[in-house]
């Protein structure tokens, strides 16, 4: 590795050696290695490109690449081959040897591996894939054309300039200013103003000039999981942030640096300490950051799987050793927060967007989105988000879109409308605390402000999408669960308010709910919501606020008509068999747990209902559709 | 665990209290579990009561007191997962291998554990089987990667 460098000149010339040095033509096999396509079995993908490459006798001719995600996570392991561009999805072992004999060599397109939409289009590059071409991919755009363990690649595309523009010609305040200026609101949850909250832990009093620049990487939100991905497929552009944030706010100082990251995301961590060790190898973490008066490194500190440690109070207790409980706010982080010195904590999505902010500039990044920042951060919501879109929709995988984006060109232009053609029934937003917004909003332009006027939040960009076989109670109940096993305890509102609605919620599911169960639900929410210390419970009545909004009937059918409309509620329900469609082929009577179905071959057959426990296996192994809930 | 071993992983936090939480994680790393006779000597070395070293290994989910099974079998159960049908899988596996959530088999083979989501929505409902995952479960795909587990239990 290159040696330590001196001075920002000294980092500009090396770029453009290691631009100049890098052929446009290169034949390149790029194999996304982001934890979707992993699991799907990309490392043994890359490990039979690797010896088919040898093979073919191609090393110095062909590289092999491994990338962070692509974000088309529902069609992995992807590959891409340049400089052609060629997209291929779903590949195989088998497909290995052909890419490399026809794609590579002869240039030929192989049709069968590319994505194909609903009506068979086939499309051979990735900006065409609509999943791609309806999104704005500015934090992501790199995601799939570098190498994460590879520093030289993001050199390669311009990385550390920003951070080297700062060092040559800006006033830690005038770095302040722009982020201010930019509008930019933190990406972890509230959408405060990133540039207010630098500027006060700047101004803030430091005995000793230390100020904590920490990066929250905890991603408790389930469903989200566009924090992990920047970490694994470009963690300089993280730490490049970081470091200019901690110029900007710490300087003249001493500031220091934490990511605060999830156990569950090894892959991250790994990715995350590879470039932290190559960037102090370079001088770009450390004493004298490239010459100039700056020092500063970053630690990793990981967290052990508890969801209120993404609570900024919570986190910074956790990197002390301390249990992760929240403390009252009435003395904010940025004056009194990590060993209760000035600490600045921003999202990883947040710190991602600040190199993009002062690279290209204030004026490009408010061109962006929604509203109008020029004299109030507050007045919109600024650059792009990437959200997760999960759940029954076509086309899961992480989707960067301008903020101001609706619902629809989300859910049906990128995702590509829901699973198997059924009907949408509502999109949850904003993790346990946000909300469920029904079809008739399906037009709202998503940003930070319209989500929350319609009773839901943006969190952290996950967005869960339902359709007709999602249970609106089981949801709600579903988060209400969540957040009594994560709540810490220390109010007594939250622990034993949060466990009541558990009580209620399940009674309403088990078709034991009575008249009076929904007014119940409702004020024991505001009360937790009134008198919790923390955000996990001021805002954990969320999911069902919204739900009773929207969706009340369906909660009324629960407990009036003891039905569950979308089949799910396993005391409303019973399976049986469509004695029209059963052609007795035996399979679900062979599988089912309690052998409660009987019949002869070739006959219908029928099910114990006495018995039946209400597992779903035998609609699951019958071929014929012939197993229905009701 | 030996002495010698645990030594190692203390100097490694610099035998630092602050530290504690990642010196959990590296002993239950090496060892599956906490056991208590470890924790004790962690409590003299870096002068930290037990009480405390409880409180942090209570309050995360990443820890566990009691010994694990030699498989551990992880059942995603994200909001993502939740609406495809994980709490379905939880109950099979409970079913099959006469254990519950967060808990283990007598005979020390398996413990089944439920984690809150590990971002891999793509692929829901998913399954952790010490360590590999395994995307898009149904009831049928599950049986076939529980299979040989079963065979080992006889
Ligand atoms: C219960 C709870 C969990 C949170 N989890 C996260 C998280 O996982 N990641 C995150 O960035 N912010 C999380 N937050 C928000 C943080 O407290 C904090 O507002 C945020 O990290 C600040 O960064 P930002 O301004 O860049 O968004 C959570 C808040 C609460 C109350
Ligand atoms: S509101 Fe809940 S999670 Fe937050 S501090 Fe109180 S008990 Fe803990
Ligand atoms: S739901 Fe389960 S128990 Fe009931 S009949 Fe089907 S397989 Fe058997
Ligand atoms: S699996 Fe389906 S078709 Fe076969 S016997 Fe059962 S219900 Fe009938």
């Amino acid at each position: 590795m290159a040696k330590r460098l001196q001075s920002t000149k000294e980092l500009l010339s090396l770029q453009e050696k290691i631009g100049a040095s890098r052929d446009p033509e290169q034949k390149v096999v790029s194999v996304c290695a982001g934890t979707g396509c992993c699991a799907y079995g990309a490392k043994k993908l890359a490990e039979a490109f690797a010896s088919s490459i040898e093979g073919h006798g191609l090393e110095g001719e062909v590289a092999l690449r491994l990338t962070g995600c692509h974000g088309f996570c529902e069609r992995g392991p992807l590959v891409v081959i340049h400089p052609e561009g060629t997209f291929y999805q779903r590949v195989q072992l088998d497909d290995v040897d052909e890419i490399i004999e026809k794609s590579v060599q002869a240039g030929e397109v192989i049709e069968r591996l590319l994505y194909a939409d609903a009506g068979g289009k086939t499309y051979e590059h990735e900006k065409d894939v609509p999943f791609y071409k309806n999104q704005q991919r500015i934090l992501l755009a790199n995601n799939g054309l570098i190498d994460p363990t590879r520093i030289e690649d993001y050199l390669a595309i311009g990385g550390y300039r920003a951070l080297a523009k700062v060092l040559d010609e800006m006033e830690p305040e005038e770095v302040c200013a722009a982020v201010k200026a930019s509008g930019l609101r933190g990406r972890g949850g509230g959408g405060f103003p990133a540039g207010v909250k630098w500027e006060s832990c700047r101004a803030a009093h430091s005995p000793d000039g230390v100020r904590y620049v920490i990066c929250n990487a905890d991603e408790g939100d389930p469903g989200a999981f566009m924090d992990r991905s920047l970490m694994e497929g470009n963690p300089h552009l993280v730490i490049e942030g970081m470091i200019i944030g901690a110029y900007a706010i710490g300087m003249p100082g001493k500031p220091k640096g934490y990511v605060y990251i999830r156990n569950e995301y090894p892959l991250a961590v790994e990715r995350l300490g590879i470039a932290l060790e190559q960037a102090r190898e370079m001088g770009l973490l450390g004493e004298k950051i490239l010459g100039s008066e700056l020092d500063f490194d970053i630690r990793i500190n990981k967290g052990g799987g508890a969801f209120v440690c993404g609570e900024s109070t919570a986190l910074m207790a956790s990197i002390e050793g301390e249990v992760g409980e929240p403390r009252a706010k009435h003395i904010h982080t940025v004056e009194s927060g990590l060993h209760d010195l000035p600490t600045n904590l921003n999202n990883v999505e947040t710190w991602a967007n600040v190199p993009l902010i002062i690279d290209r500039g204030v004026d490009w990044f408010t061109s962006i989105g929604t509203g109008d920042v020029s004299d109030n951060p507050w007045g919109g919501s600024k650059g792009t988000k990437i959200f997760a879109l999960v759940g029954k929709v076509n086309n899961t995988g992480l989707v960067e879109v301008p903020m101001g984006a609706t619902l629809r060109h989300i859910i049906y232009e990128i995702g590509g409308g829901i699973i198997g053609g059924k009907k949408f029934k509502a999109v949850q937003t904003g993790g346990p605390s946000g909300g469920c917004i029904p079809e008739e909003k399906l037009d709202l332009e998503v940003d930070f402000d319209r989500l929350t006027e319609v009773g839901s939040m943006m969190g952290s960009g996950g967005m869960i999408v339902m359709d007709e076989s999602t249970c609106m109670v089981d949801i709600a109940g579903y988060f209400l669960h969540f957040l009594a096993d994560e709540s810490c305890g220390k109010c007594v509102t939250c622990r034993e308010g949060l466990k009541q609605l558990c009580i209620i919620i399940d009674r309403i599911r088990e078709g034991k709910g009575r008249e009076g169960d929904l007014t119940l639900l409702q004020d024991l929410g505001e009360t937790i919501a009134e008198a919790s210390l923390c955000a996990l419970g001021q805002t954990a009545p969320n999911p069902l606020r919204s739900t009773l909004k929207y969706f009340r009937e369906e909660y009324e059918e629960h407990i009036r008509n003891k039905k569950c409309r979308a089949g799910v509620c396993k005391a409303l329900i019973r399976y049986s068999i469509d004695a029209e469609k059963c052609t007795g082929c035996l399979i679900c009577a062979r599988k089912c747990p309690q052998e409660c179905i009987s019949g002869e071959k070739k006959k219908p057959h029928v099910i114990d209902q006495d018995k039946c426990i209400k597992c779903g296996v035998c609609m699951d192994v019958c071929k014929y559709d012939a197993v229905c809930v009701e | 665990m030996d002495d010698a071993k645990l030594n190692v992983i203390l100097d490694r936090h610099d035998r630092d209290p602050s530290a504690l939480l990642a010196i959990l994680m590296d002993i239950q790393k090496e060892e599956n579990y906490l056991p208590r006779e470890d924790l004790g000597r962690v409590s003299e070395r870096i002068g930290v009561p037990m009480s405390r070293i409880y409180s942090l290994a209570t309050f995360f989910s990443a820890f566990s007191l009691k010994p694990r099974g030699k498989h551990i079998c992880t059942v995603c159960m994200g909001t993502a997962c939740h609406v495809r049908g994980a709490p379905k899988l939880v109950e099979q596996i409970g079913r099959d291998f006469d254990v519950k959530a967060g808990e283990t088999t007598a005979d020390m083979k398996l413990t089944l554990e439920t984690v809150n989501c590990v971002g891999a929505c793509a692929l829901g409902p998913l399954v952790i089987l010490d360590g590999e995952y395994h995307g898009n479960i149904t009831p049928t795909k599950l049986e076939r990667v529980m299979k040989n587990l079963k065979k080992e239990q006889g």
